[in-house]
């Protein structure tokens, strides 16, 4: 039976879990005329059952689910003759994924290894019979809940309470989940950066200078150890994030100020929607952008001006990253330059400063913390921004503060190292888990710092 | 000059200076105005320049042709034969125009105006209706990509021969059927039909709206109900106590997380250890629905937030639970706000690439995927794979596949301020 069959199956239980734990009840105190006799409304006699019959089935189908895959290969190389057991892991895994693709009928048996297809066999069997066991317990287990809870059903039992426990539970398994994921996060990067670390040295990946990922098919080819020292992709992070932070900094602090200070209520209205598009618009249509008409433009000018300009130059992929980011950098700045009480600014106007007096001596100071707090969330921002890197910047690791140079990031090399087929041992895939690693605790770090100043600062003046 | 000022009042000096500080503050003034101009001009050029790109990709240049339907070519067993050499019937067509090309090499460039699909458009008309055979018929077929852009001007004819794509026989032909009325464009069907295609004028969009179909669903079937019952829980029955803080500090910071670290998750998570199917919707809704959680639990909260205490009071003081208080009357008021925001979460998450690169959404796939386990690809992923392509008509598509794109984005944010605007309720 197919997942979906069987949770149909199940509903359908459950609908009928409903109606009898309901009319057990009203039964037990004769009839719906009766029904203030029973200590909780009938409807929850009725959830009360679909509880037992649903929640257990449900929780050992995804449980099975999950399990099955590794069980079922497991069994099968069990089964497999001792000179195919013993092949090295990297082998062996080949050989399983082969008799996967054969049991899932994407190859032809036509001139396969005998074995591998008396595998394949085997594999597709193990599958079915997996498959109908786990309906028949899965159902068996939801008609056990059902009859269970129908036998617990009197007239004094407390259904309401129990099944409020149960989806107070539920709502706290719920409101885990963010907790589950950043944990998930952090384990599945550290587990992988250490594997990493085993192979490559701490040290050589976070001060070397080299960064030349590609290793060699063969270990007798040139550069085939590979080189970890990701130094180069910081610095080319590093250099877009300032060439970033220089546009949208400058840019969205004086837009703030601008619409918060100086324009009219209508243009407000117009002009904050229309700046908040440049913060809708996705990511990947920002990289086109850079690497289609950004890059070249730049480019021209820059060798209308006697400049060497890559073609996929820093400086392409920072202007547009800017962009992206004055949205961001205005909102947060108009946040905290509102905060700013009346008063102050009615005080400083009053004593005879003009409008910019005000704003650079008495708003800017008092705001100075938000500000501070919203920009360091925006470099965040510029740092983990992958799409627009990815396009428009280029892949060689310089190690360069030229902005018309190409350079590369973290990001990029993450994408570079996972996109395509790679065994998931080697130094070269479990390097993006380490470069991951680095980018979640500096993203992680300045949020933290940014989130703080932010919320410390809202304190100050409510 | 402070000395020769001493003798004067303050208010000489104040006076003194008031020119000098009004042109500060007209400069501070035009600052702030140029730098909100910076960004408006910049989203005007960028929508000036994605339309002028795109619109014209909506297009397609056909080619009109006489097709002969021959019997004994095409149905020689008196049924229509599906295999049948249905390129000769396009070809001779072709030829049939130009008389005059004779040489193997011409013919050729000559067959090479159209689209490799002509020959199977033809077999797919006849195979709809057979009573086609023996006649002759006037044929619209899509004419190659490079034709295309010689149509829409997008090859620049003053370049030297070796530099186009495009001869100047091509071009001297193309002109004469130009002048025949036989060359004209089309509403372009096939880039809301079809899957990917390495050929530029097969490409199209409707692999990868499905692929972002599934997944968007997948994402909404997990992320809401999760993402409300953790914002319920959170407002209404979390103590106050280290675990809720906990909660709180994780979902902020969830949500400045680059989504880049949550494809990593993914790939280490679902792929890895759960062995799920590499390029999968249902590994990218996962992926998705992780990254949207934290964007629907503040919405959801915010919404809880704005239901008036005394509505609870009244239901409390009527003798409900805590739990019916919130699931019969916080909840349904609560629901707008909580819609719109996980409408706002979809949005964002229609437009989130980078975390589909790394589960291996990348994959070149002309099916279209028919369920959430099929291999797939998402709308931004084929505008990334297009971008990359070096031809000129891929850039074209690109630019129109992003205009498809946008023009969802903006629905669903529209409907989410319409449902803003619609259920608001000021108590």
């Amino acid at each position: 039976m197919e997942p979906v069959t069987l949770l149909l199956v199940l509903i359908a239980l459950a609908c009928a879990a409903f109606y009898a734990g309901r009319s057990r009840a009203l039964v037990a105190v004769g009839g719906r005329a009766n029904s203030k006799n029973l200590h909780s409304l009938p409807g929850y006699y009725g959830f009360y059952s679909v509880i037992w019959c649903l929640l257990p089935a449900m929780a050992l189908a995804l449980l099975w689910l999950l399990a099955e895959p590794r069980v079922v290969i497991a069994m099968v190389v069990q089964g497999l003759p001792d000179n195919l057991r013993s092949l090295p892991s990297g082998d062996l895994n080949l050989l399983i994924n082969n008799i996967e693709n054969l049991a899932a009928g994407y190859f032809s048996t036509a001139g396969a290894d005998q074995d591998v297809v008396a595998a394949a066999q085997i594999l597709a069997d193990y599958q079915v019979a997996s498959r109908q066991l786990m309906s028949v317990s899965c159902i068996s287990l939801s008609i056990l809940g059902l009859l269970l809870s129908r036998s617990k059903i009197t007239p004094i039992f407390r259904a309401r309470n129990g099944v409020e426990s149960v989806i107070q539970k539920l709502l706290i398994l719920a409101s885990s989940i963010a907790v589950l994921t950043t944990i998930g996060i952090v384990l599945s990067m550290v587990f992988e950066a250490m594997r990493f670390f085993h192979q490559v040295p701490i040290t050589d990946f976070l001060f070397g200078l080299n960064w030349s990922p590609q290793t060699a098919i063969r270990p007798d080819q040139v550069g085939s150890s590979g080189s970890f020292g990701a130094v180069p992709l910081f610095a080319g992070t590093l250099l877009i994030t300032v060439i970033a932070m220089t546009i949208a900094a400058p840019v969205g602090l004086m837009t703030a100020i601008y619409l918060a200070e100086y324009s009219s209520q209508s243009f407000r209205a117009t002009a904050k929607p229309l700046l908040e598009i440049l913060a809708g618009i996705p990511t990947v249509v920002y990289g086109f952008f850079a690497a289609l008409t950004v890059a070249p433009a730049v480019r021209a000018t820059g060798t209308a001006l006697g400049f060497d300009v890559a073609s996929e130059s820093a400086l392409a992929a920072g202007l547009v990253m800017g962009v992206m980011i004055i949205p961001l950098v205005s909102s947060l700045s108009d946040d905290a330059i509102n905060a700013v009480p009346r008063a102050m600014r009615d005080g400083a106007l009053g004593l005879g400063s003009t409008k910019s007096e005000t704003i650079k001596q008495v708003i800017l100071p008092a705001a100075l913390p938000g500000i501070v707090g919203g920009l360091m969330l925006a470099v965040s921002r510029a740092i983990g921004e992958t799409m627009i890197v990815v396009m428009a910047a280029g892949l060689s690791a310089n190690l360069t503060a030229n902005p018309f140079s190409a350079v590369t990031t973290v990001t990029v090399q993450i994408v570079t190292l996972l996109v395509g087929d790679q065994e998931f041992d080697s130094p070269k895939t479990l390097a993006a888990f380490a470069l991951g690693l680095v980018l979640f605790v500096v993203t992680l770090g300045l949020n933290l710092i940014g989130l703080v100043i932010v919320r410390k600062y809202r304190e100050q003046y409510e | 000059m402070m000395n020769s000022n001493l003798g004067q009042t303050t208010r000489h000096r104040v006076e003194a200076s008031l020119k000098r500080r009004y042109a500060k503050e007209r400069r501070f003034k035009a600052a702030g105005i140029a730098a909100t101009f910076t960004g408006l001009a910049f989203l005007a050029i960028f929508f000036v320049n994605l339309v002028s790109q795109g619109t014209s990709a909506f297009q397609q240049t056909m080619i009109s042709l006489e097709i002969n339907f021959d019997r004994t070519a095409l149905a020689p067993d008196g049924d229509v034969d599906p295999n049948a050499d249905y390129e000769a019937v396009v070809r001779d067509s072709l030829r049939s125009l130009f008389p005059d090309v004779t040489d193997r090499r011409e013919r050729r460039q000559l067959s090479s105006l159209l689209s490799v699909s002509a020959s199977y458009d033809v077999k797919d008309m006849l195979a709809a209706d057979p009573t086609l055979l023996g006649s002759t018929q006037t044929v619209w077929l899509s004419a190659s990509a490079n034709v295309d852009m010689v149509i829409k001007g997008n090859i620049n004819r003053d370049v030297p021969q070796d530099l186009r794509t495009v001869s100047d026989l091509q071009l001297l032909w193309i002109d004469e059927l130009l002048a025949a009325g036989r060359l004209e464009k089309k509403f372009n069907t096939a880039l809301f039909t079809n899957g990917d295609s390495r050929e530029p004028e097969l490409a199209g969009i409707r692999g990868a709206l499905m692929g972002t179909f599934y997944m968007l669903l997948v994402t909404i079937a997990l992320a809401f109900p999760l993402g409300v019952a953790a914002a319920i829980y959170l407002e209404e029955f979390a103590p106050r106590n280290r675990w809720s803080d906990l909660i709180e500090v994780n979902i902020n910071n969830l949500a400045a997380v680059p989504s880049i670290v949550f494809g990593l998750l993914g790939l280490a998570v679902f792929i890895n250890w759960m062995s799920l199917p590499r390029s999968a919707p249902l590994v990218g809704g996962l992926v998705l629905s992780l990254l949207t959680l934290p964007v629907i639990i503040i919405a959801s909260r915010a919404a809880i937030q704005a239901v008036p205490p005394s509505i609870k009071e009244a239901a409390f003081g009527l003798g409900a639970s805590r739990m019916q208080v919130v699931f019969h009357h916080v909840l349904p008021l609560a629901m707008p706000g909580m819609l719109t925001g996980a409408i706002i979460g979809m949005a964002r998450s229609l437009g989130e690439t980078a975390p589909l690169l790394m589960i291996g959404m990348v994959a070149f796939i002309v099916d279209v995927p028919g369920s959430v386990t099929d291999p797939a690809t998402a709308l931004p992923v084929q505008i990334y794979l297009w971008a990359d392509s070096p031809e000129r008509a891929f850039a074209e598509r690109t630019s129109a596949a992003i205009i498809v794109l946008l023009a969802f984005l903006l629905l669903m944010n529209l409907a989410a301020v319409l449902m803003r605007k619609r259920f608001e309720k000021r108590w």
